[in-house]
């Protein structure tokens, strides 16, 4: 039987039931029939986004010196350095809108479907020779590791930023990510979290809200920073009403570049920080 | 008077009469007592050192819509607007804010995004009232907002709603110097991350008829009217494609929120699936990166078309079947029916925009009212936007909170429709070149000067509502003052009267239903 066919007697047959014995009953449990059972097996099973999307850059410093120019003047967000002293690019600024891709026609500057771009130090945000790519290292806490590596709670604080971060957070607590099935949890009280997520510039209005937020935590606390916003201020960055970045008034312990991050980098970096196990 | 103007059309700030205050002030109140105008933009400006007002009005002849727009000098001080008619409250703050214009009989005239040290909430005296303070942080993953109600017992008597902690200061960014198209857009597209798409189709708008960008003939001395179209499908596709995933979103939400888990968790997901397709479009969940002036950074094959219909299909089943079930259950429909009412009288004094304007009955929507874009050859073509309540059993567009989540389910089945015709005809287009690709090089564009001393206004439909940009120059091409208005600068103050009389445990739902900006107001 083809699959429409069949699509269509399962509807036809739970109609049927639906007039016989509870119409409501019928369309619930049709529901759940046709909706399946989606949880990605994720990290077990590995996800692949389509091409179109720009994750981790490969970077050509090969590449011509007037190429490397051109694009790091027209850079928007001014996350390209091309000096004679250091060349690279840091994706804390960067906010993955493509411009260098298509200036340097992909000869210097390459967008990959790669989602890993989560570090634990700012410094290796920053992708130059030595540092091609961004990861986060085996040795860093391993007391947080042993802590919360089983349970995690965290508190989110929306800090300015336009919204699409807490969009891709909240997604993760959707039936295809399901965040709770790795023991993280995103809770309503900061005298319940471990941590807190912090996602936009941090605008001069929510200064002091953050902080409350962060000091309601009880000690030992994680600080992420989630998205290009809250690492560098994102597209934010000369505004005189935002502090351009967690960093400037809290310790950051985990850096979520993106604009916004796609759920999956958020979720391998929590897996990948906290060691989460299954 | 006022000078009457097309959407997207360039004018000249000479071409506008300047006109006495008194005049404009007596023109505005005839055209809303008389006319049933709304406001599109009313700010400030300053140019050579002399405060201006500006004010775009809107009105409509059978189902067209009209701009129209008047300029004046700033008095010190003048009777509001907002005295007599409410629609002004917020505008009127705003200019009070920022350009220190007291406007007399006006009873909340107080800071609306920052110098909040001396705020003062309106507050009911009494016994049994007592207040109830919620935010800036709130309990789920959302954005800032300070919500303050005065209740008594449970029932809510009056709430009292203060933004301003997204406040990021993207016009004033807007402003720096040296301009360049590609920073200004990403700007742009940060205004709300859940409307990006239709920013920056306003924004590109906005710039390709200030800088006569899509007029350009190519080297056979013709406009490629074939390139044109494309373009703008594209752009009406992603439009779309945003507006389901949000319309789908907020029906999970509501779901949610009166514990309804099941369609919660089924919308939630299938709004996920909105995204990637966007993702499929554009690279960004959110659309962000894809429409820029004069052009779109994407490519288009026949498999991602293939690809996206065979996706919209099963989603269009899956949508249908979950909406059957929540609409159909009994339990909801008591919990969603007259909760958080605003009737017709009362969207229109407010000037209610969008989905909470057509669920309260008011039928305006910028697709049909102006036809921005593609919407024009949709027009053309017999495919209008028909996004009627066409529920039996219970539709009656009375503005209450089922009356908006009926609202979306129908607009977002519509946008299907849209999106697969839109589909169907990129497939012919396709089948004769292979890929449809973008048209012109943004460095090319980045070296245009904007033209001097003018004024454009851009206005498009977002999924929120009607969104408008205005863009004023000075006598060197340098901006002055680019004015974003957000829907939700028409919504917020409709929410507080909707939760008038209601059960306080009531917010969530009425909120949610509304489902306003918070980033898109306080920019």
């Amino acid at each position: 039987m083809s699959k429409v066919t069949l699509e269509r007697t399962l509807e036809h047959t739970f109609e049927r039931i639906g007039k016989l014995v509870n119409e409501r009953l019928s369309k619930l449990l049709f529901n759940r029939f046709e909706q399946g059972y989606r949880t990605t097996k994720y990290p077990d099973h590995l996800i692949h986004i389509p091409s179109p999307y720009r994750g981790r850059p490969e970077i050509n410093f090969e590449c011509d010196y007037s190429i490397m120019n051109l694009c790091a003047q027209n850079c928007p967000q001014q996350a390209l350095l091309i000096s004679e002293e250091r060349k690279g690019m840091d994706l804390g600024k960067c906010v993955f809108c493509g411009e260098c891709e298509r200036l340097s026609e992909e000869k210097f500057i390459h967008f990959t479907t790669d989602f890993s771009l989560a570090t634990a130090r700012h410094e290796e945000l920053f992708l130059c020779d030595e540092n091609p790519l961004p990861k986060i290292e085996k040795e860093i806490n391993e007391k947080i590791r042993k802590l919360f590596g089983r349970s995690l709670q965290l508190r989110q604080v929306s800090a300015g930023g336009c919204n699409a971060c807490e969009q891709d957070i909240n997604v993760l607590n959707t039936p295809f990510f399901d965040l709770s099935r790795l023991g993280i949890q995103i809770v309503a009280s900061p005298r319940h979290a471990d941590g807190i997520m912090v996602t936009g510039p941090v605008t001069k209005n929510m200064q002091q809200a953050l902080m409350k937020t962060y000091k309601a935590i009880p000690d030992p606390k994680i600080v992420i920073a989630v998205g290009s916003c809250a690492i560098s201020g994102g597209p934010f960055y000369q505004s005189s009403e935002v502090v351009a970045g967690v960093e400037n008034i809290l310790p950051v312990d985990l850096f979520i570049p993106g604009c916004p991050p796609h759920p999956l980098t958020t979720l391998k970096a929590l897996i990948d920080y906290f060691k989460v196990t299954l | 008077m006022l000078l009457k103007i097309k959407a997207n059309q360039l004018l000249n700030l000479e071409q506008i009469p300047l006109i006495h205050f008194y005049d404009f002030y007596n023109c505005i109140l005839a055209m809303v007592e008389n006319e049933e105008a709304q406001i599109v933009h009313y700010l400030g400006y300053l140019i050579n050192g002399r405060k201006m007002l500006m004010i775009v009005m809107r009105t409509h002849k059978q189902s067209v819509g009209e701009l129209h727009i008047g300029v004046t000098y700033a008095p010190t001080e003048y009777l509001s607007f907002t005295a007599n008619h409410k629609m002004f409250q917020l505008f009127e703050r705003e200019i009070f804010e920022e350009y220190q214009v007291k406007m007399l009989g006006h009873t909340q005239l107080k800071p609306l995004r920052n110098n909040f040290e001396n705020y003062e909430f309106y507050s009911i005296a009494g016994e049994n009232v007592h207040q109830v303070a919620v935010g800036p942080v709130h309990a789920g993953v959302i954005e800032p907002g300070h919500f303050r109600f005065n209740c008594m017992g449970e029932r809510v008597a009056h709430l009292e709603i203060r933004l301003g902690y997204q406040h990021r200061g993207i016009e004033k960014l807007l402003l720096a110097t040296p301009f360049t198209i590609n920073r200004a857009a990403i700007l742009i597209e940060a205004v709300a991350g859940d409307s990006a798409v239709v920013n920056a189709l306003t924004f590109s708008e906005m710039m390709e008829s200030a800088l006569n960008l899509l007029d350009e003939k190519n080297e056979q001395g013709e406009k490629d009217e074939g390139e044109i179209e494309n373009l703008k499908m594209i752009r009406t596709l992603a439009l779309e494609l945003e507006r389901l995933s949000n319309h789908i979103g907020d029906l999970g939400a509501l779901s949610g929120d009166v514990a309804f888990l099941a369609p919660a968790a089924y919308f939630g997901r299938m709004r996920g699936e909105f995204l990637n397709l966007l993702l499929l479009l554009s690279g960004n969940r959110f659309g962000k990166g894809l429409i820029r002036p004069a052009n779109n950074y994407y490519t288009v094959t026949i498999t991602d078309i293939n690809q996206i219909e065979k996706k919209l299909d099963e989603l269009n089943r899956e949508i249908i079947h979950v909406s059957s079930l929540l609409f159909s259950t009994q339990e909801i429909i008591d919990r969603f029916e007259g909760v958080g009412v605003i009737d017709y009288q009362t969207a229109l004094k407010l000037g209610v925009v969008g989905v909470a304007a057509r669920a309260s009955g008011v039928s305006y929507d910028v697709r049909k009212s102006f036809l921005p874009g593609y919407y024009y050859n949709l027009e053309q073509q017999n495919k209008n936007i028909n996004t009627k309540n066409k529920n039996k059993n219970t539709s009656k567009n009375n503005g209450d909170v089922l009356a908006r989540a009926e609202t979306r389910y129908f607009e977002a089945l519509d946008s299907i429709r849209l999106i697969k015709f839109l589909l169907e005809s990129l497939r012919k287009k396709i089948d004769q070149q292979q890929m449809v690709k973008s048209k012109m090089d943004l460095k090319d564009v980045n070296k245009k000067v904007l033209p001097i001393s003018s004024v454009v206004v851009a206005i498009n439909e977002g999924w929120r509502g009607e969104i408008s940009h205005l863009m004023i120059t000075d006598n060197m091409g340098q901006i002055i003052r680019y004015k974003i208005k957000d829907p939700s600068f028409h919504n917020w103050p409709a929410l507080a009267l909707a939760m008038r009389d209601q059960e306080i445990s009531d917010f969530p739902l009425c909120n949610k239903s509304f489902n306003l900006s918070y980033c898109g107001f306080d920019l």
